[in-house]
């Protein structure tokens, strides 16, 4: 008795995480599809679902419109450079609020989290006259160290919860067989958290490729990325959702093809700890 | 691969990319920031050409309009120097003008021949007599609707109707069996959405913002008079879920057969008659109607225009690609390409005076929208201020952006007409008042 009840739970639970997955997914199922119609049959109402003349040539249009490559580049450096220029800086750190914290620390962690609660548009006009001052518009330089200070609580938080599954006795022991400060870092507690540390890294990529508002306000021609490639087929006065959908199609598919194939590092890492 | 192999590529990716951001420019580049309108995507399409006879090459930046605003703003405020010409409205240009923020285009060449620019879009660019942007092309707004249904309705379209005319065509068209609504119009919340609609309809029932001591108008007759109109207009025979709906939406419904009239920007016109029209072969034009007695229309008037941010390194350079993008000569090359109906429209007189121009549907009735938009004098009654479907004030965006969600709760049904109006007469008269004006 008790294990039918626990498959027909199995059943329903399935069922209704395959539904919300759908609902989850259905906005970016739409708008690949929309991708292949025509403008006309993309506003057409009754939606069309797959009756209806597959096109290329929104794909086509874009590309001949806009230098894809170029604005996945610049994703990929900027995204790249913040997540990984982060990390670098957040893992010393992290180690040093779980294995040696002070009677601050956890007011120190707190407050680094308030920083994401503050509107971005509030440092706007700082921000902006920082970049002009240093010369940094336009360029992904400083649009990795923007995005890293953005990102740099929640990489910092992420390894700290990480490192605290750690047993401190290891890295004692380490100690007691001689290891520095470094070696200690790099060779003992690093490798202990790879789970933690690539789920970070994943995950933080992925915010710093989606950020909409740094990356379309600090630049114009040469460092914009995949997410000014989707704003520029956005258009006040003219119908043109399938290209839109097409622009967007290609701005998410190397994050989905990402995500697809380190899935299981990424749930493993989140999960990393949840359950001792 | 492993996942350590993976995070080592990337890594070396990063690098090798980070470090071609260091990569020099080409000297004579401009830098040029557009909205991703039709007529300004055609334009990048001629950019070679452009390189070619000049030696300057382009970069565009096309941005949401929105985001336009915000990104030009700061730059200019900052003097960021990131654009060399940006596309900027009818709204922005005198008020940027006034603030030194925009180079004076007094000394474009005898060719260009700056007299030919209409007048209204002229006047309405400048400031102190100064023109600040050069008109790329020129927008009003009138009514288009289905010749079919209004000739089944028994009806006919005047040239210029009121607005009582058109709720008799709205109901008479409306058919909800067929999903065709007798009428569909803005009311998307936001100053140049919906808020642009209401004001200018606002204009027609005799409504005004201010008096002359810079007064909220909304707890005035006039404004009941517009808003209990076009509530009723809408909420009779306008599509379900129209406070919602902005000039996208409502092409896009025009244009699938579900409007028996719509009103809008006259730019619109080559859209509805174009091949994704479903109804382009029985589309008529007539003029933005008023209320029987009032004198003013409710059409309004605007431009996408190119203007240079001072503090530009290449003021010369961006001047010669204002000078060509808003030339007659350009105007013939995309004649020459692609047909007179997809030139450009509304910013040249010498256009309107071309008889192959002429031929085309909407072109006469475009001209007579624009000539009857007058932005000095947007109602019959006095006003403080400059423009038909705005305020030229700096405050205005803001202000009209919350009024306009105001009245768009209105048309939701989550709030009264009178409510609206209440909140749109205490946020403006607030604003006004903080802004040092009242």
């Amino acid at each position: 008795m008790a294990r039918m009840t626990s498959t027909r739970r199995k059943i329903i639970t399935t069922a209704v995480a395959w539904a919300i997955g759908l609902v989850i997914f259905f906005p970016i199922f739409w708008t690949i599809l929309t991708s292949f119609k025509t403008e006309a049959q993309a506003i057409n109402d009754p939606p069309l679902f797959f009756n209806f003349d597959w096109t290329l040539e929104n794909y086509i249009s874009v590309q001949e419109r806009s230098d894809y490559l170029r604005f996945l580049w610049n994703s990929v450096a900027i995204a790249g450079g913040s997540t990984l220029l982060g990390t670098l800086i957040a893992i010393p750190a992290a180690w040093s609020m779980a294995f040696v914290p002070s009677v601050r620390t956890k007011d120190i962690l707190l407050w680094m989290l308030s920083t994401k609660m503050l509107p971005a548009v509030g440092v706007l006009y700082p921000i902006s006259l920082i970049f002009v001052q240093f010369n940094l518009l336009d360029t992904k330089l400083g649009l990795i160290v923007v995005l890293m200070l953005i990102n740099l609580p929640i990489i910092v938080w992420m390894l700290y919860t990480y490192f605290r599954e750690i047993p401190g006795e290891i890295l004692e022991a380490a100690r007691m067989d001689g290891a520095k400060l470094r070696q200690e870092l790099f060779y003992v507690l690093t490798p202990m958290a790879i789970p933690g540390i690539a789920s970070t890294l994943l995950l933080n990529f992925i915010l710093a490729w989606n950020e909409a508002f740094w990356t379309l306000n600090l630049t114009a021609a040469k460092a914009a990325p995949l997410t000014a490639f989707i704003a520029s087929y956005s258009s006040p006065e003219g119908l043109f959702f399938a290209k839109l959908s097409a622009a967007s199609t290609m701005a998410i598919a190397p994050i989905l093809i990402l995500g697809w194939f380190s899935q299981k590092q990424l749930v493993r890492g989140l999960t990393f700890g949840a359950v001792k | 691969m492993s996942l350590k192999n993976t995070l080592c590529a990337a890594t070396a990716l990063t690098l090798v990319t980070a470090t071609g951001a260091m990569a020099a420019d080409p000297t004579a580049t401009i830098t040029i920031a557009t909205v991703n309108n039709g007529d300004m995507i055609r334009m990048q399409g001629y950019t070679d050409q452009f390189t070619a006879e000049t030696g300057i090459a382009v970069d565009w930046v096309t941005l949401e309009e929105n985001v336009l605003r915000q990104r030009v703003t700061t730059d200019i405020t900052t003097k960021g120097g990131q654009f060399d010409v940006m596309t900027i409205g009818m709204y922005e240009t005198p008020i940027w003008g006034a603030n030194d923020w925009l180079v004076p285009l007094n000394d474009l060449s005898a060719e260009y021949d700056v007299d030919d620019i209409l007048p209204a879009m002229r006047n309405g660019l400048s400031h102190d007599g100064t023109l600040y942007a050069a008109p790329f092309y020129g927008e009003s707004s009138m009514v288009m609707y289905r010749t079919d249904l209004m000739e089944a309705a028994g009806l006919d379209m005047p040239k210029d109707p009121t607005w009582q005319f058109i709720r008799e065509a709205a109901a008479a068209m409306d058919d909800p069996a067929n999903d065709v609504n007798g009428i569909c119009l803005r009311g998307k919340a936001g100053w140049g959405e919906g808020g642009a609609f209401i004001t200018v309809t606002g204009n027609s029932f005799g409504a005004r913002w201010f008096d002359e001591d810079w007064n909220a108008q909304f707890d005035q007759p006039e404004w009941s008079d517009a808003l209990n109109f076009y509530v009723n207009l809408m909420n009779d025979y306008g599509p379900e879920g129209y406070a919602t709906n902005g000039f996208n939406e409502n092409l896009s419904l025009f244009n699938q057969g579900k409007c028996g009239m719509w009103i809008d920007a006259t730019v619109a016109a080559s859209f509805v008659t174009g091949d994704d029209s479903t109804v382009k072969d029985s589309v008529g034009f007539a003029l933005a109607p008023n209320a029987e007695g009032i004198e003013k229309r409710s059409n309004w008037l605007w431009a996408w225009a190119l203007a240079i941010p001072a503090g530009t390194q290449q003021e010369a350079e961006a001047k010669t690609f204002i000078e060509w993008a808003t030339s007659k000569a350009y105007i013939e090359l995309v004649a020459a390409n692609e047909g007179w109906a997809n030139v450009p429209p509304g910013a040249r007189t010498s256009l309107y005076e071309n008889p192959e121009y002429l031929k085309v549907p909407f072109a006469q009735m475009t001209l007579d929208s624009i000539n009857a938009a007058d932005p000095n004098n947007p109602s019959v009654q006095p006003v403080p201020y400059v423009g038909i479907q705005f305020v030229a004030i700096p405050e205005y965006a803001g202000m009209a952006t919350e009024v306009s969600q105001e009245f768009s709760a209105a048309y939701a049904g989550q709030q009264t007409v009178e409510e609206a109006l209440e909140k749109a007469q205490a946020i403006t008269n607030d604003t006004m008042e903080a802004a040092g004006y009242r």
